[in-house]
């Protein structure tokens, strides 16, 4: 690698950032600078923070900058990284782009940032979103929507869109996420950068604003599959805060970082080609998986029938946990609260009106209807036994196969306002993404093309806790391919 | 499955929900369509199946009884719209 | 028509953890300001998430068995939803379809026969945070929360509808309170609210059930029982002027002692329950079950069984004695003591035992002496006192009920001055003639007062028997001279006479003779 002269910085990787800042060719507070400077000039057309923390970022890069001189630096530090507005940060507004929670200031710190700040991380902002993670899109955001650098009319994909656009577009080095049905992986296909959902247990949940809580994950966006590892290592393990993380040890991510696939054995399931798919999204994918081929796998077909089922029990599923989750907003503890009401039930009835967007509304209403006397049997119960179903399949497909390959999403990013008032649409960008989080199981996507200038992700998927091989899968094709190198035109 | 208004009224009062007139009509249609959808769940046969509640197989995380800090009050009321001496105030709570 | 009246409990104890049931904050808010026991766990803010307080599971598991409970093989927890201003995450973290425990029983004594009560299930969950209504000067009225008490661990307790009278759900009231408070899981406070109890009551003919009536906000064992004899009452008038019935809740009023429609809630409850996902299940093994169990303690009514049958006590003794782990230990400790320093005072030779009397012979006749004196001096003296310092200290606590026994003052027994060893000290003086039952009395206060051993307040004060039978027969001459018209009133056939006499002796010789040893000489003298 030739880093001479220095390019734009706010371009740089982590691992080329580190590699800078460790040898003092650049310093924390000048690479922080570089990317302030970044957000002022392309803020005003993504919109990608609800908050940005200047001088928040140039103290901890002043501090990073004496650890880095110290000499006991790790990969992360003096890094600047965009935090979705759903990861609870102390001291600093954590609104979830919702007005019910536009003033929150949380008095602690998700498991994540405290293992990020221990690294002496930089933190820019924090990442706009769809409300409380429900879109696929940013258009229902209460700040108003984050914009996709690579053609600003359209959408950079939700919930975690402003942080998949900032990174994209140089307002931090990386991002972390969360994916409750493909909220890192489909804004990461839409804005050609590269995003992990972990497996359900890996990553601690604690300070992450519940959505669904058997489906959330944190999980990192960046510039390539190597930051992706290198972000791993750092938020990855057991927190005994979290009652659902696992207590296996955390490998070292980087070491799977093996440019080599001969003879894995990757499955393409079919019914993930589903109908809709746009022509061009379909021939991206299918010219990678020749790719994959041409590297030495083996590239089979398979048949998961009961995929055909998962978009219907995910979104009886999430919105009967978000119903829970979210009944807590009343306006009697913290953030929004109507006071001008007949009574009690009164206040709480228009505290929720007006402090949620129609996004929430609609799961709520979704998630306490499915849940409720009469319909429990047959939505969420029957939702949780074909969850069941969808497992079992993965496991079977997973003794057969090293990975499955599908695509992020059927389709391109869209336009702004093309899906935001028909549900139905914008549920099925997610049909791609949302399986294997009803079935627990890690995935990646990561950049495969482009469709007239506009980014295709291809997904790959793995077993539970088998994060190391879609590593390696995609580290592979990044190496063999260079689709990561390319930068949107804003 | 069709839903009537009715059922949509009961379902914002279970959840709490102030609805708008217009959200009460949009939501009777969208809600209607999105269970429709919902119904191709039936076609599947999940007799002897048993449902999933948790993807990881783990059980018994317990911790010991230990006491951790709590936090000052003041920063537990700090978010409060409404506090008096060191309560949160709320509307009357009558049954 | 005749009607059978059909009662089942519902109760919730606060369990004796020392953190909360899903965070580390404290559980003893009892002292403390508002909101100074709270963590953003139990103030249900967003993002945080619950974890499991192993000892609450392991309380719930104690109590279950102690209710003859199966325990579940596999258990887990529920969220229970309904938005309330005391549920800080708008539902409550319990147990439904697959509680720790069901299916157990309780035995309680009806008229001097045993019968089972079934218990539906034990499960665990947190309690809610507590709300004060308030009026401001402009008139309105308003509610404060306090969130101290979310989230301490809550045990709920449901018994099967096995209960025909108000008298019979206090008798398995009481014996469930005093079995938490003998396993040590909760502290049984009905007046702190660490122990509530909700009642179903209805009346039944035949075949025919009426529509059932909860009955709440009953707190403590008499409005429980006051509360359910008015609504067997109301409910029994009802039908009987042709009324009919409705399915309700009641709210007990203590003051006015009548129970009160609770106003309907405004909207119908759908608690839309669904496994709680942050929470894995627990699966309890037989053998962590069977380790529990064996660690259980002797259970109350297994006690005062066993006190009847080895020291000789009436079944009302042995049922006051063993109605707290407390007081059966101390029982048992001053026995234990006794037959310790029995063994000690025969190897004495300084000490006389002539005063040894027949009940005394044999080891087990003296045992069952010994065992009775304790529970008198326990529940006659010592309940006295107690109950004395105690409105002395102007503690407001009022006696539960009949039966409470020295259940109250809480736990007072272990910090005490007065050790099972001063009265086991103070029995063997009484056992050995040196100290008479009367001047034992002012013995005992003095060293419930002030912690000094029997013997040491006798040789002070002088209150030895005065056991020379020269001396004691001159008092008696004395006492004849004096008192002329009781003797001829005696020798003319009044029995009543000799025990004026006697107490004549006794007062004269301020009580330091044994009254029987008086009644004995004088009946010889006066022949």
């Amino acid at each position: 690698m030739n880093f001479e002269p220095v390019m734009n910085p706010y371009d740089l990787t982590i691992a080329e950032a580190s590699h800078l800042l460790k040898s003092r060719r650049i310093s924390s507070v000048e690479l922080t600078r570089a990317v302030l400077d970044r957000v002022s000039s392309v803020e005003g057309k993504l919109h990608a923070f609800v908050t940005v923390t200047e001088n928040l970022a140039l103290s901890q890069a002043e501090k990073a900058d004496s650890r880095l001189s110290s000499g006991d630096a790790t990969p992360l530090t003096g890094i600047p990284v965009i935090i979705k507005d759903n990861i609870c940060t102390r001291g600093i507004l954590t609104t979830c782009s919702s007005q019910m929670l536009r003033n929150f200031v949380p008095p602690y710190d998700a498991t994540v940032m405290e293992k990020l700040n221990s690294h002496d991380i930089v933190l820019v902002g924090k990442g706009n979103m769809d409300e409380f993670a429900m879109g696929s899109s940013n258009e229902y955001s209460t700040f108003g929507p984050t914009r996709n650098p690579w053609d600003t009319e359209r959408v950079p994909g939700g919930s975690s869109g402003g942080p998949a656009a900032g990174v994209a577009a140089g307002e931090a080095v990386y991002a972390l996420g969360s994916d409750t049905g493909g909220s890192v992986r489909q804004p990461a296909g839409f804005c050609s950068v590269v995003g992990l959902k972990p497996t359900y247990g890996r990553v601690s949940r604690y300070g992450l604003v519940a959505f669904a809580s058997s489906l959330d994950q944190i999980g990192p966006l960046a510039r390539d599959v190597t930051d992706a590892a290198l972000v791993m290592n750092a938020i990855a393990g057991h927190d005994p805060r979290d009652a659902t993380s696992v207590p296996h040890p955390t490998p070292d991510y980087t070491r799977s970082l093996i440019p080599e696939i001969k003879g894995l054995r990757l499955g393409i399931p079919k019914e993930y080609f589903v109908e809709g798919m746009e022509a061009g999204v379909k021939q991206v994918i299918q010219t990678a998986i020749s790719r994959l081929e041409e590297m030495g796998a083996t590239i089979e077909e398979v048949s998961l029938p009961s995929m055909k089922y998962a978009l219907s029990a995910y979104y009886i599923i999430a919105p009967s946990e978000a119903s829970a989750n979210l009944a807590r907003y009343d306006g009697v503890k913290y953030g929004f609260s109507v006071q001008d009401a007949e009574n009690m039930w009164d206040a709480l009835e228009k505290t929720r009106q007006y402090g949620f967007g129609i996004e929430v509304k609609r799961r709520i209403m979704l998630g306490t209807h499915a849940l409720s006397s009469g319909y429990y049997d047959a939505y969420y119960l029957k939702a949780q036994k074909v969850r069941t179903l969808i497992r079992q399949e993965f496991n079977q497909a997973f003794e057969r196969f090293d990975a499955l390959i599908t695509p992020t999403s059927p389709t391109v990013p869209f336009k702004i306002g093309e899906k935001v008032e028909d549900p139905l649409q914008m549920y099925l960008s997610d049909v791609c993404t949302l399986p294997i989080n009803i079935a627990g199981i890690p995935g990646i996507s990561i950049p495969a093309g482009f469709v007239n200038g506009l980014p295709v992700g291809m997904q790959i998927l793995a077993k539970p806790f088998a994060e190391e091989m879609i590593l390696r899968i995609a580290f592979a094709y990044e190496q063999a391919t260079g689709w990561h190198k390319q930068r949107p035109p804003i | 499955m069709k839903l009537g208004r009715e059922e949509i009224e009961h379902i914002a009062r279970l959840a709490r929900l102030g609805l708008s007139e217009a959200e009460t009509e949009r939501f009777q249609s969208q809600l209607s369509d999105i269970m429709e959808n919902f119904d191709i769940l039936q076609e599947v046969d999940t007799t002897d199946i048993l449902p999933t509640a948790h993807v990881i197989e783990m059980e018994n995380v317990i911790r010991d009884d230990k006491v951790a800090p709590s936090l000052p009050q003041d920063e537990i009321l700090a978010n409060a719209p409404r506090q008096e001496g060191g309560y949160f105030r709320v509307r009357a709570v009558l049954e | 028509m005749k009607y059978e009246t059909v009662i089942g409990l519902e109760v919730h104890a606060q369990l004796l953890t020392r953190s909360k049931m899903f965070c580390g904050c404290r559980t003893d808010y009892a002292d403390s300001l508002p909101n100074t026991h709270v963590c953003p766990v139990c103030l249900g803010m967003p993002g945080v998430l619950p974890t499991i307080n192993g000892q609450a599971v392991e309380y719930t598991v104690m109590t279950a068995l102690a209710l003859d409970c199966t325990i579940a093989v596999c258990s887990k927890f529920d969220r229970k939803n309904y938005p309330y201003p005391d549920l800080m995450k708008g539902y409550q973290i319990s147990q439904y379809d697959v509680p720790l425990s069901h299916h157990g029983w309780l035995e309680i004594e009806v008229n001097g026969r045993k019968k089972r009560i079934g218990i539906t299930r034990v499960h665990l969950e947190e309690d809610v945070a507590k709300l004060l209504n308030r009026t401001d000067p402009s008139g309105e009225t308003y509610s404060l929360v306090d969130v101290n008490r979310a989230g301490v661990p809550l045990m709920e307790i449901v018994s099967e509808p096995d209960l025909s009278s108000p008298d019979e759900a206090r008798l398995c009231l009481m014996r469930l309170h005093s079995l938490l408070r003998y396993l040590g899981v909760s502290t049984g406070n009905m007046e702190e609210g660490s122990f509530r109890c909700d009642a179903n009551i209805s009346l039944r003919s035949g075949q025919q059930s009426f529509p059932k009536v909860e009955v709440k906000n009953m707190n403590s064992f008499k409005s429980v029982y006051l509360a359910l004899r008015y609504e067997e009452e109301r409910q029994r008038k009802v039908l009987e002027e042709g009324g009919s019935l409705v399915q309700e809740t009641r709210g007990w009023d203590d003051d006015k002692e009548v129970t009160v429609a609770q106003r309907s809630k405004e909207y119908a409850h759908d608690y839309r329950y669904f496994p709680e996902p942050d929470l894995p299940p627990l699966i309890l093994g037989s053998e962590w079950v069977e380790g529990i169990r064996a660690k259980l303690p002797e259970l109350p009514v297994a006690r005062r069984d066993r006190f009847m049958v080895q020291y000789g006590l009436s079944a009302y003794d042995a049922d006051l004695l063993t109605s707290a782990r407390d007081s059966a230990d101390y029982f048992e400790s001053c026995l234990k003591t006794s037959q310790e320093s029995r063994v000690k005072s025969l190897e004495s030779p300084s000490l006389p035992h002539r005063t040894l009397d027949s009940r005394l012979q044999t080891p087990d006749s003296r045992l069952r002496w010994r065992a009775k004196a304790v529970a008198n001096w326990m529940l006659g003296e010592y309940l006295r006192l107690l109950n004395l310092e105690t409105s002395q200290e102007s503690r407001v606590k009022s006696q539960e009920s009949r039966g409470g026994g020295l259940q109250t003052p809480e736990s007072r027994l272990q910090t005490l001055k007065i050790t099972p060893e001063h009265l086991a000290g103070m029995l063997d003086l009484i056992e050995q003639g040196i100290l008479s039952t009367t001047l034992a009395k002012q013995v005992f206060e003095e060293m419930f007062h002030s912690g000094r051993q029997a013997a040491q307040i006798v040789a002070e004060k002088g209150l030895t028997l005065i056991s020379g039978t020269e001396e004691i027969a001159a008092i008696i001459d004395q006492v004849l001279r004096e008192n002329a018209r009781a003797v001829a009133d005696f020798r003319g056939g009044k029995e009543q006479a000799l025990k004026f006499l006697v107490g004549q002796v006794m007062k004269a010789t301020e009580g330091r003779v044994k009254p029987d040893l008086v009644s004995i000489q004088l009946k010889e003298k006066l022949g």
